[in-house]
């Protein structure tokens, strides 16, 4: 066995008679940055929802850390408490506040003493700098801000694997930068990720690989240098030429 | 509301204008408030039609003429600005203002003026207005049914006891926050069944046991209301889950139970309760009438409540479960913490419609023969000695049922307040 966190073989997933994901194998090595990108509806949100059984796929294998995903609820609720998810439209829960945002899964779902919680929901809050807002709720704060606070959220239940949906693409573009320098930060320390965006820039300074996703197929899988020096498929280079 | 047709005079004739306007506007008041309360007619020598219309127009044509724009009075620009904006609005100000004043002497001779509540018999009552002794002579019956006078005391201790422990959440301290809920939902509904099936019905302790028949009126409408509205909350909750759940057997269920409740009116549910539901209980099993009345209620009502609380989930957006669920939440801790509160804060205001309308749906006990307020009412009404005074006690039973209600609403509105956290 290599040493992948995350191996997708075969999947395939339909939505009634649409066939979003066709074939799709993949593997993600401990550590390692892959970022997606395809044009809109070519599959990859539905993919990484795929990996913490958001969705459902109906054909083919998703072994996350060594646990197969399965109908069986307990693997589900351990798998998603490994992996940590940022979504485009931030989901914050509007109901409470900054703190007890990062501080409620690690409470209920790892079963943390509410001391402890606070004290590493403070420590991630930090990192992404906004720790000053703790006692706010989200609907004070900025698009950014509340991004950050889900980044940190997700931090919070100290997952192995984070895998990120478009998580600019919702936010101003002054804002932007900000996030994206958390994940920057995120990836530096060593976090396995999986992120869909269309930021070209984040893909170049820090993916290890970067995937090209189209019509529910991975087109393209290659390095990241190599991916925007050299692409080898037509709909890349379209895509490549579109984008940059 | 953009446009404002503003007369503009300018600075000299300002307060020509004011002075007219105003007292005309003074006039036809004058004119209406002397009509209705004295009276006098200060217009009869105009034509019938015209001294009938006569303050209307002085009115209109008054607000017209102060109708200016800054005037640099601050009440008057309010006025011109809130309830003058044209001659329509003028009008219908106007119009209101006058139907008050005209109804105004007639309403108070009834409630105050000409009304009698000395004395303890009908022969007290000469006047042409309300009989208030009928409803003080009466007002133990209506505040206590038919509890024995000796023993009101023990319904009197127990909403004394009640009330007191509602308030235990003000003064707890900060340590004992958190076990509040858990006191108001389920220690608090166990203890008022106590102390009611203790010291109201009685039967232990020395204390004479009063049939739940005897008990009646508003301390009766109180424990209904109070019981069915602490039963059929959680199990309406409970329904709205079960009803979008994706397990088939728990969704039918839900669905069928919610749909049947719906379709029947309360009256019939009530009088199968008492006449049908025994039938089928074995011989021996005995539950009493006002248990199985506050089962059927419960029920019913849960039946709304569901539909309303379900009315709140699908509210939600779909991310804020798949962010529950992506934090590792099964399906109850995604549900407490997250999805209920956020749609419960969303239905408040629905649930507070379904609330006051079980409070004010209590009367209809009376086909089991249980007599609450209105039913105690109805019965003094066929009284031989006090005959012809149903006005006065359907008025007494409004405003009872309107205090009782506007609390609620008012406390509906304090909780939406307290929590509301968007911005």
């Amino acid at each position: 066995m290599s040493n992948s966190i995350i191996q997708i073989k075969d999947v395939n997933k339909w939505f009634g008679d649409f066939q979003v994901l066709k074939d799709i194998n993949l593997e993600v090595e401990k550590n390692k940055k892959i970022v997606v990108c395809g044009p809109s509806g070519s599959g990859k949100s539905t993919l990484i929802r795929c990996i913490n059984r958001l969705e459902e796929h109906q054909k083919g294998q998703i072994i996350v850390d060594g646990t197969e995903l399965s109908e069986d609820t307990k693997n589900i609720e351990q798998v998603r408490a490994e992996v940590g998810m940022v979504f485009q439209q931030f989901n914050l829960f509007p109901h409470l506040s900054i703190l007890d945002n990062c501080t409620l899964a690690p409470i209920w779902v790892k079963k943390l003493p509410k001391i402890q919680a606070e004290e590493l929901a403070m420590k991630q809050l930090e990192k992404v700098q906004i720790a000053d807002q703790a006692k706010k709720f989200p609907g004070q704060l900025s698009g950014g801000q509340q991004q950050r606070c889900a980044i940190a959220r997700a931090l919070c239940m100290e997952p192995k694997i984070m895998l990120f949906d478009e998580p600019t693409s919702a936010l101003d573009p002054e804002m932007i930068k900000e996030v994206l320098d958390a994940m920057v930060n995120l990836a530096k320390a060593g976090m396995t990720m999986i992120v869909v965006t269309h930021e070209m820039g984040f893909a170049k300074e820090v993916a290890d690989e970067v995937i090209f996703m189209d019509e529910g197929m991975i087109v393209e899988k290659a390095e990241t240098k190599e991916f925007f020096a050299n692409p080898k498929n037509d709909r890349t280079k379209l895509f490549l030429s579109q984008i940059l | 509301m953009n446009k404002i047709n503003f007369l503009k005079p300018n600075k000299d004739n300002f307060y020509t204008y004011f002075y007219t306007g105003g007292f005309l506007f003074l006039l036809s008041f004058l004119d209406v408030f002397l009509n209705s309360f004295f009276k006098i007619n200060i217009t009869s020598f105009l034509p019938e039609f015209l001294s009938f219309m006569f303050p209307l127009i002085i009115g209109t044509i008054g607000l017209h003429l102060i109708r200016i724009e800054y005037s640099g009075l601050k009440n008057l620009d309010l006025l011109n600005k809130h309830i003058n904006t044209n001659n329509f609005n003028a009008i219908l100000t106007l119009l209101i203002i006058f139907i008050i004043l005209k109804s105004t002497p007639q309403t108070m001779s009834w409630f105050i003026l000409d009304a009698t509540i000395s004395g303890d018999s009908k022969e007290a009552c000469t006047g042409s207005g309300a009989c208030w002794t009928y409803i003080k002579i009466w007002f133990n019956r209506f505040m206590y049914g038919m509890y024995p006078n000796e023993f009101q005391w023990r319904i009197n201790v127990s909403f004394i006891i009640l009330i007191a422990l509602a308030f235990v959440g003000y003064f707890s301290g900060e340590k004992l926050k958190k076990y509040l809920t858990f006191y108001y939902v389920i220690i608090y509904p166990i203890i008022a069944f106590i102390v009611i099936y203790y010291l109201i019905s009685g039967g232990h302790f020395g204390l004479e046991w009063i049939e739940t028949g005897a008990w009646g009126g508003i301390s009766l409408t109180f424990i209904v209301s109070f019981f069915c509205l602490i039963f059929c909350f959680p199990i309406g909750m409970m329904l709205a889950l079960g009803r979008r759940s994706e397990l088939p057997t728990i969704k039918y269920i839900s669905v069928g139970f919610i749909e049947f409740w719906r379709g029947v009116p309360l009256i019939t549910v009530l009088f199968m309760s008492s006449v049908m539901f025994p039938m089928f209980l074995p011989q021996d099993f005995f539950l009493d009438k006002l248990v199985r009345v506050i089962i059927a209620i419960s029920l019913f009502e849960a039946a709304y409540v569901a539909e309303v609380i379900r009315g709140g989930l699908q509210a939600l957006p779909r991310g804020q479960y798949d962010a529950a669920k992506s934090l590792g939440m099964g399906y109850w801790k995604m549900h407490i913490f997250v999805i209920l509160p956020q749609a419960l804060k969303l239905v408040i205001p629905g649930i507070a419609n379904t609330f006051l309308a079980l409070v004010k749906d209590t009367p209809l006990i009376f086909v089991v023969g249980l007599l609450e307020i209105v039913g105690m009412l109805n019965l003094a009404k066929t009284n031989p000695k006090w005959l012809g005074f149903a006005m006065e006690g359907y008025v007494f039973a409004a405003i009872i049922f309107w205090i009782i209600c506007y609390a609620m609403s008012k406390y509906s509105y304090n909780l939406e307040l307290k929590y509301k956290t968007d911005r």
